[in-house]
């Protein structure tokens, strides 16, 4: 049922975006309304890369393992799935700037005025992960960012950030910026998107989730709140496993 | 508001009198009792395909355990409708079960309950149904299924199942209760919902209005005492039936339909009688249910805390006339889950009404839970909010969810 | 070739909060209305029920119930020498799509104007005298006073439930009120909704400091409510998905929670969704309205013929398509003449974080609402004398926190870097013993002559149609209000006990891929000389009288507060103009 409605959902082309009907109708009489959801999410599954090739998403996960490295109490970038996450979104409308204003002429206007580029964040990443490795290949003997130790990943992702490093065909600093957005979204975005695997992300700072109902919380003022955090996708205690 | 008590007491004389004439076009007393009583009788209901610009011109698929049934065009076009039908014809029809030709109607025409009516009643709804604008709609009414399509079953089941008869008031109980019983037993036909039926498709007599499961939804017990509305008062009943909502429970799936077109549009006064009678019909306590696995109350419980609370609050008392309250809904805690799994599978619209417009809805939850996390939930909300009703198996929720899978109403 | 539809006695364009108090009130009044809305159909239990309302990615950060882009945009210059460029992912502002409009993922702050503010250029001139305001300031009285609106004021507030405590009833001050309010002829119809920790502690720090904090008026219910068309909310929840999201459990006051469900009882009311007016047609002359051309999801164009046309989208689309179907004059910066497109505004807001010791404090950030706040109108509008400071205008200002969810709240100290080690931990620190009210200074924005609306030279849409072109740019006057409130705004976190206090002033030029509010304003104003106003004081388009435009688009320029209570008043005033005045003879209600 899901599938079916996605499929018609995006099929619908500029009009991907919109929830509930795609097509004009007439509202008349009663409230609209049709059984089963809409617009329900779509839940993204572990399983083989949907965009990345196997050495990108090597790539990935490392970077990601940098912004958010691992420490005893929380996984890293990478096993939070953000290279999952990342992904799946350039998979899907995100990566293909699907909905955005398009149409040029792309001229490059102040900052004020927003980003111009006609690139979309696919071909960014696309371009971007190949000026990556060669730039390790020239720099550090024929080496991949991956076979690179901690210190050096960090050490060519800071000069990225901070321009001392130009890529060709790509702007190697947009692409810091894209990376610097992308893998905390996917660290901190519900579970279902690929990332924030077992909700280590939300387990980390406190923050409960999906949960729509704090009026027992919210006259307990200064109280850490309790409960652990829920996903779309539920929690483990949603699993009945009847003795 | 006048022209509505007026209204309520030509009924009151309508419901006793004698077998008149037939009604001219210009009897607006007659005409206006006759509205009034097609719609406590809830005619367009199944006369009129939903969404339709031509009431009461048929068409609509009537799901039966026989077999689906069309119900015929009732407006009064010559060729397709019941133009050319004599009163007397049209009385045969509603009171007696019998078509023009003679021959039988499939009792989801429920002319066992219509029989309670006067000759006066169904003279007048077909003075009503004279006023409709004729819609040219010929429905192909199939052949009756067995056993209704033999002569000598028929017999039987009458012998069984229809006592012909107009109601008789009972002097011992109140004018009010008279009312009530006369609505719930002749036009308003509760029971070809609410009473469990025989394998030939008849009431069973003895359990009326203990409840019985159609067209994927729970019609649910509606007796009282110790009943599924022990715990509502005559106000609850009443304020459900014209409103569609309470502060128990919100009309749902074919209840919303019957309020929606039926009894929203009935007097306060009738509604209310409605409710009195209904509270001296008494019913058994439902079987308490064996004590269910705790893992899997557990399970249920979380699911609740985390989905349906911010609804329904965390005891599951909801809030008045817009989240129902799980303890005191009688489809929840029903013997058959059916309704509580349909509509936490695909969700429901509650109806909306003049009093209550806000019709809200509860959301799907069958594209999010598996069978055995909706059967956990289920099992808890029936075995926490004070029913103890059975739990609900993981094969339950299989069998409901291919079967709405494939429901197109 | 548009095919011709049944005349109708009203159409209305957008379906949003004005749109449906209007639908709502000339149904009522027995004509037979049709609205006609850009996006699709969408309610609470099928498109955000609380299962998964609570998707910060989709709904936050893609923008899942906006409007796309793709479908339209705006192009924006800060200066007229500059090439206007498009706005192709939206930032400053979020533009609505769809039934119930803004209405279905504000924060449901719903505030009045002051009295002083409709007034604002003869009650600034009285009190500081012309030399005071800016030459360039091109600011303007309503033609229409805070004592006309108060009755529309309150019907709006009984509509939506809004839960808030009284500051001036009847004249009178009410303690625990905002005192600075203009006299309110009945309480709320609800309570306050309760405060967590950081807003209480912003009250007992304004206090202190000598201030009257008070609850920010919210419509999001601080209990079950029915409303006057009978329609029911339910509590809210506190569940921290507002703004940006709709609310799954019928607690926001939206047009679907509100008003539609009696609405669509009228037998006299229908909607399209999923269809995009185009064009207001008018006659040869150019004085009269004769309906709408729109295009349906297939591509077919339509017109819709009707008596009474009601504009009714949002700000720049009202003012856009006037612009496209040449109604009125455009207005011209240069010879400072016409009409449409001129005093555009949206606001000055900047924000405060503060970092409070995470062994003392916890504020659980994500137990919040919409319009949850404690606030204070000590700054607002000339409720302070401005002669010392050398600008005009305000804000009101307050522990508005509406959330703490983690992509977009997770503020770490100046100097944490932005990835690696250091800021994970600094994140995972800060997280619940940091504030961040997001729009907690939230001051006005005054008119200027060169701030303003046209149709862009070189976009366009995918119609074809030239886009809206934004000439906007902060003034001195506004950074200078900004710097003044944020600094006040400050010292009370400071003596809340915060241990590191982070002031983000809003500076120029301004940009238009920082979010501040959706509070454009302006471009097709309200006022009493036609020359400088493009409607009368019922919001009746000055050259066409069987046209009216609802909206902030009348806002000659915009106050220190949320806008919704005031365009919603205005949708009522204009309404009860139309039955009571112009339905008895249609045609100019003030001649020009």
């Amino acid at each position: 049922m899901m599938h079916r409605r996605h499929f018609l959902i995006y099929a619908a082309l500029w009009f991907a975006g919109t929830t509930s009907l795609t097509r004009a109708s007439i509202i008349r009489d009663r409230m609209p309304w049709a059984p089963y959801p809409s617009s329900a999410p779509r839940f993204e599954r572990p399983g083989p890369w949907q965009f990345f090739t196997a050495d990108e998403a090597s790539a990935i996960e490392a970077i990601a393992d940098r912004i958010i490295p691992p420490d005893p109490q929380t996984p890293g970038g990478k096993d939070a799935g953000c290279a999952v996450f990342i992904d799946r979104q350039l998979k899907g409308p995100y990566g293909s700037r699907a909905g955005l204003y398009n149409l040029g002429p792309h001229v490059k206007g102040t900052k004020e005025q927003g980003a111009q580029s006609a690139q979309t964040p696919a071909e960014l990443y696309r371009k971007g992960l190949a000026n990556l490795d060669r730039h390790c290949a020239t720099s550090f003997d024929g080496k991949k960012f991956t076979q690179l130790s901690a210190d050096q990943q960090d050490d060519v992702l800071k000069k990225i950030e901070a321009g001392e490093i130009k890529f060709h065909g790509v702007d190697a600093q947009g692409f810091f910026d894209a990376l610097l957005k992308d893998v905390p979204e996917g660290f901190f975005s519900d579970p279902i998107h690929g990332g924030n695997h077992n909700m280590v992300g939300w387990s980390m700072i406190g923050f409960p989730g999906i949960r729509y109902d704090y009026r027992d919380w919210v006259h307990r003022h200064n109280e850490r709140y309790p409960y652990p955090p829920v996903s779309i996708a539920g929690r483990a205690d949603w699993i009945p496993h009847p003795t | 508001m006048r022209k509505v008590r007026v209204i309520a007491a030509l009924i009151a004389v309508g419901a006793s009198a004698g077998p008149g004439h037939g009604a001219g076009p210009q009897d607006f007393t007659s005409i206006e009792h006759g509205r009034y009583l097609a719609n406590a009788a809830d005619c367009g209901s199944c006369h009129t395909v939903p969404g339709s610009d031509h009431p009461f011109s048929g068409g609509r698929p009537i799901e039966t355990p026989f077999g689906t049934l069309v119900s015929p065009n009732i407006t009064p076009d010559r060729e397709t409708g019941i133009g050319d039908w004599s009163d007397d014809e049209f009385d045969a029809a509603v009171r007696h079960g019998r078509r023009r030709d003679g021959a039988r109607l499939y009792p989801a025409m429920p002319f066992p309950y219509y029989t309670r009516m006067s000759r006066q009643d169904v003279t007048d709804i077909r003075a009503y149904l004279d006023t409709i604008e004729p819609a040219r709609n010929a429905v192909r009414v199939k052949r009756l299924p067995f056993p209704f399509n033999v002569r000598a079953a028929m017999t039987a089941w009458d012998a069984l199942y229809f006592k012909p008869g107009e109601y008789r008031s009972d002097v011992s109980k109140s004018a009010e209760w008279n009312r009530g019983a006369y609505l719930v037993q002749g036009p308003g036909h509760c029971g070809a919902c609410h009473t469990p039926k025989t394998w030939l498709g008849g009431d069973k007599a003895s359990d009326s209005l203990r409840g019985y499961t159609l067209q994927g939804w729970v019609a649910p017990d509606i007796t009282s005492g110790q009943g599924a509305l022990g715990s509502w008062s005559t106000d609850d009943v009443a304020s459900y039936l014209r409103t569609g909502h309470n502060r128990n429970a919100a009309a749902a799936g074919l209840m919303a339909e019957v309020v929606d077109l039926s009894t929203s549009k009935m007097t306060d006064d009738d509604v209310k009688a409605i409710a009195i009678y209904l509270k001296e019909v008494s019913g058994p306590a439902a079987e308490a249910a064996a004590s269910s696995d705790k893992n899997v109350l557990a399970a249920g419980k979380a699911v609740y805390q985390d989905l349906c609370s911010s609804c329904h609050t965390p005891d599951g008392k909801g809030v008045p006339n817009l989240f129902p309250n799980l303890s005191e809904a009688a489809t929840v805690s029903a013997k058959d889950p059916a309704t509580v799994l349909r509509v936490i599978l695909q969700g429901a619209q509650s109806v909306a009404t003049d009093r209550e417009p806000t019709g809200p809805a509860m959301p799907a939850f069958g594209w999010q839970l598996n069978d055995a996390q909706i059967a956990a939930l289920a099992t808890f909300v029936r075995m926490d909010f004070g029913h103890k009703a059975q739990a609900v198996s993981e094969s339950e929720v299989h069998k409901t969810r291919s079967a709405l899978a494939v429901r197109t109403n | 070739m548009a095919r011709k539809l049944p005349a109708k006695d009203v159409v209305i364009v957008g379906l949003g909060w004005t749109g449906s108090i209007m639908a709502y009130e000339l149904a009522d009044a027995g004509l037979d209305v049709v609205a006609i809305e850009r996006g699709p159909w969408r309610n609470t239990a099928t498109d955000y029920p609380p299962n998964y309302a609570a998707d910060e990615l989709r709904y936050r950060i893609r923008h899942e119930l906006f409007l796309r882009p793709e479908q339209t945009t705006f192009t924006f210059r800060n200066k007229m020498a500059q090439t206007a460029l498009p706005i192709r992912s939206w930032g400053a502002f979020m533009p609505p799509n769809g039934v119930g409009g803004g209405g279905v993922h504000w924060n449901a702050e719903t505030w009045r104007f002051l009295p002083s503010d409709f007034v604002l250029r003869s009650h600034l001139i009285e009190r500081y005298g012309a030399g005071f305001l800016p030459d360039d300031m091109t600011i303007q009285d309503w033609g229409v006073t805070y004592d006309e609106l108060e009755p529309h004021y309150d019907r709006f507030e009984y509509l939506c439930g809004t839960s808030g405590q009284a500051g001036n009833l009847k004249g009178q001050i009410v303690e625990g009120g905002n005192p600075f309010e203009g006299p309110r002829s009945r309480p709320y119809p609800n309570p306050p909704q309760d405060q967590p920790f950081g807003h209480t502690l912003f009250a007992k720090a304004a206090r202190e400091l000598g201030y009257k904090p008070f609850p920010q008026p919210s419509g999001n219910m601080s209990r079950a409510y029915q409303n006057p068309l009978g329609v029911r909310l339910g509590p809210c929840t506190y569940c921290g998905f507002c703004e940006w999201f709709g609310c799954g459990n019928y607690a926001k006051a939206t047009p679907q929670t509100t008003i539609l469900p009696a609405l669509l009882r009228k037998p006299n009311f229908s909607a399209r969704d999923n269809s995009e007016v185009t064009r207001i047609n008018v006659d040869a002359s150019g004085k009269r309205a004769t309906g709408v051309t729109f295009v349906d999801t297939d591509g077919n164009e339509w017109e819709q013929p009707a008596d009474l046309v009601i504009l009714s989208a949002y700000t720049i689309f009202n003012v856009q398509l006037l612009l496209l179907s040449q109604i009125g004059k455009p207005y011209d910066p240069d010879a400072n003449s016409g009409v449409i497109g001129r005093n555009f505004t949206h606001q000055t807001i900047s924000d405060v974080t503060s970092f409070f010791d995470p062994e003392k404090f916890i504020f659980n950030p994500f137990i919040a609402s919409g319009a949850i706040g404690t606030c204070i109108d000590e700054f607002n509008g000339d409720n302070f004398d401005h002669g010392p400071h050398g600008f005009v205008g305000g804000g009101y200002m307050g522990q508005v926190q509406t959330n703490g969810r983690p992509i977009e709240t997770t503020p770490v100290p100046p100097g944490t870097p932005r990835w690696g080690a250091q800021w994970k931990k600094a994140v995972k620190e800060n997280y619940q013993s940091a504030l961040k009210p997001g729009t907690g200074v939230h001051g006005s924005m005054y008119s200027y002559r060169d701030v303003y609306m046209d149709l862009d030279p070189t976009y366009k849409d995918r119609f074809g149609r030239p886009l809206a072109r934004i000439t906007m740019d902060f003034h001195d006057n506004e950074i200078k209000q900004n710097a003044f409130l944020t600094d006040k705004f400050a010292a009370i976190f400071q003596a809340m006990g915060a241990r590191q206090v982070v002031k983000e002033y809003r500076k120029a030029p301004y940009d238009v891929t920082k979010y501040q509010t959706t509070h454009l304003c302006g471009g097709a104003i309200m006022g009493s000389d036609p020359n400088t106003s493009a409607l009368n004081r019922y919001l009746q388009i000055w050259d066409v009288p069987n046209l009216f435009v609802m909206g902030a688009s009348a806002f000659p320029q915009n106050a220190g507060y949320n806008p919704t209570g005031t365009l919603a008043a205005l949708a009522y005033w204009s309404a009860d103009a139309i039955r009571t005045k112009y339905l008895k003879s249609p045609g100019h209600l003030i001649d020009a």
